[in-house]
């Protein structure tokens, strides 16, 4: 058991499923030498050579395009995009191809690879960089989209991505990158993939969220109980598709009351669908609209004006009030 | 799909017997697309199809420098490659109706053959996508160390889309085991290659790579198997990727829906002369290789495969709506 943040916990994923089997193999831009330009895969070309960590040029459609023809060879490529909004280059093969190829053969040819990429806000970086478009992929059937919230649950998660039978979009949120550590054990942790989690009970008000929103939810819900003595159930995603709506529909049936945070923009983003779950689920326990909180139907702004963008621990608070204070 | 290499000097007997099987290939093509053709008609295969007609010395050349356990990548022109890969013509009649005993059980339809047996990683509706995937097959041997060649057939169209480009770098940076094959018959749909490209002379595109490239008639089915079994033997022996363009032309409209306004009816007579069933059978009747009796048979033979390949297709069946959703992920099912 050793303090980790969330970059080490994941270089821990990779590099115990690459010892543990030899068919792992990690590829990206600077993923080798550089050790990932976050660091992720660092150390991982010194323990496994540049047989199974493959630097590659910057061809994002061909790193997809390769994993595709290494998957349905058997092989577990862990493809690393540099930042999720470089990933647009590898939309065509990933949708085409990797998505499809299961359903197009009834199982006969199958793609179980990774494609990493950091994603969201949060370190003041422009556009392409900070951008969090997880709905493209959870639109995408055939393919299953997993963001972790922490160190511990990042790792299991990994470890569960790269066994999983199918395409795995993993998003890792940059702003979690090195914010806080956790106890993550040595031994193999793993965790089911299109399962969500409680994370804080409470019985007044449902909150929504995954990837770096927990944090701010989490801190918004500590606020209610202070000045409110409100308590607040907060549900983890972990994976954003197949979404896992037992728990948050089960949970609005007791609460009655619910908020949708996601940093995503907001119109057509995954909250939409959270809230047709609640209308198709929870529908006659609710006592209060459904609240999103969400970034804005826009390209998240330049660094002076980021924040003001991301959901944060107030904006929350101030929706959760609106929705607490609505009468039935 | 030849298990065995063609030996490279044969006996008389054997050199017959090659360039009979090289013509019957190419006519189980053509009649297969002229059943596929009339099944359109009949409304029994729809939505879109894309026929091979002039360009069956291309598959058949190709197929005979690559072994079982080779790969096979190809585009949506691919009934006749599949063929000649070793799936059967009713699987692929089957596919084409949408019959969940077709080669991709019913989910691919014409442009998405695939067979995990015969190792062919598919059709593709999309020009240029299959380049990266082969690229990663290849990579996959080479990291395995399986002597294994790719085969990635596509049109001078994907030479414009950049996925070309990716995979020619990539294939030769790292010396991966790929026999592209670009089959150039001049036109991406209505656009001809002249307008498409600045520098129309691909051999030297796939040079700037590095890549080993060259052109072949794609007209003449000696030419392209020769060719190929140099370019498929010098990738096997790890020198990394090989292009080889094979100059070939369409005979028919791009697909069912094409005006072909595109094109000169003269401009496709004359390269109809070049037909690479009638030009190849003229030459081995004057060699004395073939007799009116063996085109007969071979004939024979092509027509009643498709004959009960079609009824084959005809008494499939298609997938229970119920089972629609399977396959989607692993495990998932609709609710």
């Amino acid at each position: 058991m050793a303090k980790l943040n969330m970059v080490q916990a994941l270089n821990l994923a990779l590099r115990q499923e690459m010892e543990k089997d030899d068919s792992v193999i990690v590829l990206g831009e600077d993923v080798g030498v550089d050790g990932g330009v976050f660091r992720v895969t660092d150390g991982l070309i010194d323990r496994f050579g540049e047989g199974r960590v493959v630097d590659t040029p910057l061809a994002e459609s061909g790193i997809a395009g390769m994993s595709i023809g290494m998957a349905i060879y058997g092989l577990r490529p862990v493809a690393e995009i540099q930042f999720s909004g470089f990933a647009y280059h590898c939309f065509h093969q990933i949708e085409s191809h990797a998505a499809r190829l299961r359903l197009r053969t009834q199982g006969a040819v199958t793609v179980p690879m990774v494609l990493r990429a950091p994603y969201g806000g949060g370190v003041r970086a422009l556009e392409h960089h900070s951008e969090s478009r997880e709905a493209y992929w959870a639109h995408m059937p055939g393919v299953k989209m997993v963001i972790p919230s922490g160190p511990r649950n990042a790792r299991a998660l990994m470890v569960s991505a790269i066994r999983d039978p199918d395409p795995v979009i993993f998003y890792e949120a940059k702003a979690l990158y090195r914010a806080f550590r956790e106890e993550v054990p040595d031994e193999e942790e793993t965790l089911p993939i299109g399962e969500s989690q409680i994370v804080r009970e409470g019985t007044d008000l449902t909150m929504i969220a995954y990837g770096a929103m927990i944090r701010p939810v989490l801190e918004a819900a500590d606020e209610l109980e202070k000045k409110k003595g409100v308590q607040t159930e907060v549900i983890d995603l972990l994976t954003v598709s197949p979404l896992d709506d037992r728990l948050f529909t089960e949970s609005v049936k007791k609460t009655g009351r619910a908020v949708i945070v996601h940093e995503a923009p907001r119109s057509f983003g995954p909250g939409a669908e959270i809230v047709s779950r609640l209308v198709e689920k929870s529908f006659y326990h609710l006592e209060a609209p459904i609240a999103r909180v969400t970034g804005f139907d826009m390209v998240i702004p330049l660094f002076a004006r980021e924040k003001a963008y991301i959901p944060s621990a107030g904006r929350i608070f101030r929706a959760a009030v609106q929705a607490l204070e609505t009468e039935p | 799909m030849n298990a065995q290499r063609t030996p490279k000097k044969k006996t008389p007997k054997a050199e017959r017997d090659h360039v009979l099987h090289l013509l019957k290939n190419m006519i189980r093509i053509r009649r297969l697309e002229e059943a596929c053709a009339e099944l359109y008609s009949a409304m029994k295969i729809r939505g879109f199809l894309h026929l091979y007609d002039g360009q069956e010395a291309v598959a058949v050349g190709v197929m005979e420098a690559l072994t079982a356990e080779d790969a096979v990548v190809a585009t949506y022109r691919e009934h006749g490659h599949a063929l000649i890969r070793g799936i059967s013509a009713g699987s692929i009649l089957a596919e084409m109706f949408g019959k969940q005993e077709g080669c991709s059980r019913g989910r691919g339809g014409s442009m998405h053959l695939f067979d995990a047996k015969t190792r062919f990683y598919g059709g593709n509706a999309i020009v240029g996508g299959g380049l990266p995937i082969a690229v990663g097959l290849a990579l996959a041997d080479q990291m395995q160390q399986r002597p294994r060649v790719t085969g990635c057939f596509f049109g001078e169209g994907a030479v414009a889309e950049g996925e070309f480009h990716e995979s020619m770098n990539l294939a030769s940076l790292w010396k991966l085991p790929v026999l592209f094959v670009c089959e150039n018959n001049l036109y991406a749909m209505g656009t001809a290659l002249k307008l498409s490209e600045s520098v129309t002379d691909l051999v030297r595109k796939a040079s700037s790579y590095d890549v080993a490239a060259a052109s072949v008639d794609g007209m003449d089915v000696l030419a392209v198997e020769a060719a190929a079994q140099k370019a498929a033997a010098a990738v096997r022996s790890g020198k990394g990727p090989h292009f080889l363009e094979c100059r070939t032309y369409r005979f028919r409209a791009h697909s069912m829906f094409d005006p072909e306004l595109y094109r000169d009816k003269a401009e496709v007579e004359d390269w109809k002369k070049r037909c690479p069933i009638e030009a190849f059978s003229k030459t081995l009747k004057t060699e004395g290789l073939l007799t009116d009796k063996d085109r007969q048979k071979i004939e024979g033979e092509a027509a009643k495969e498709i004959k009960e390949a079609v009824a084959f297709a005809e008494a499939c069946t298609w997938e229970p709506v119920e089972d629609l959703t399977r396959f989607v992920t692993s495990e998932r099912r609709s609710e």
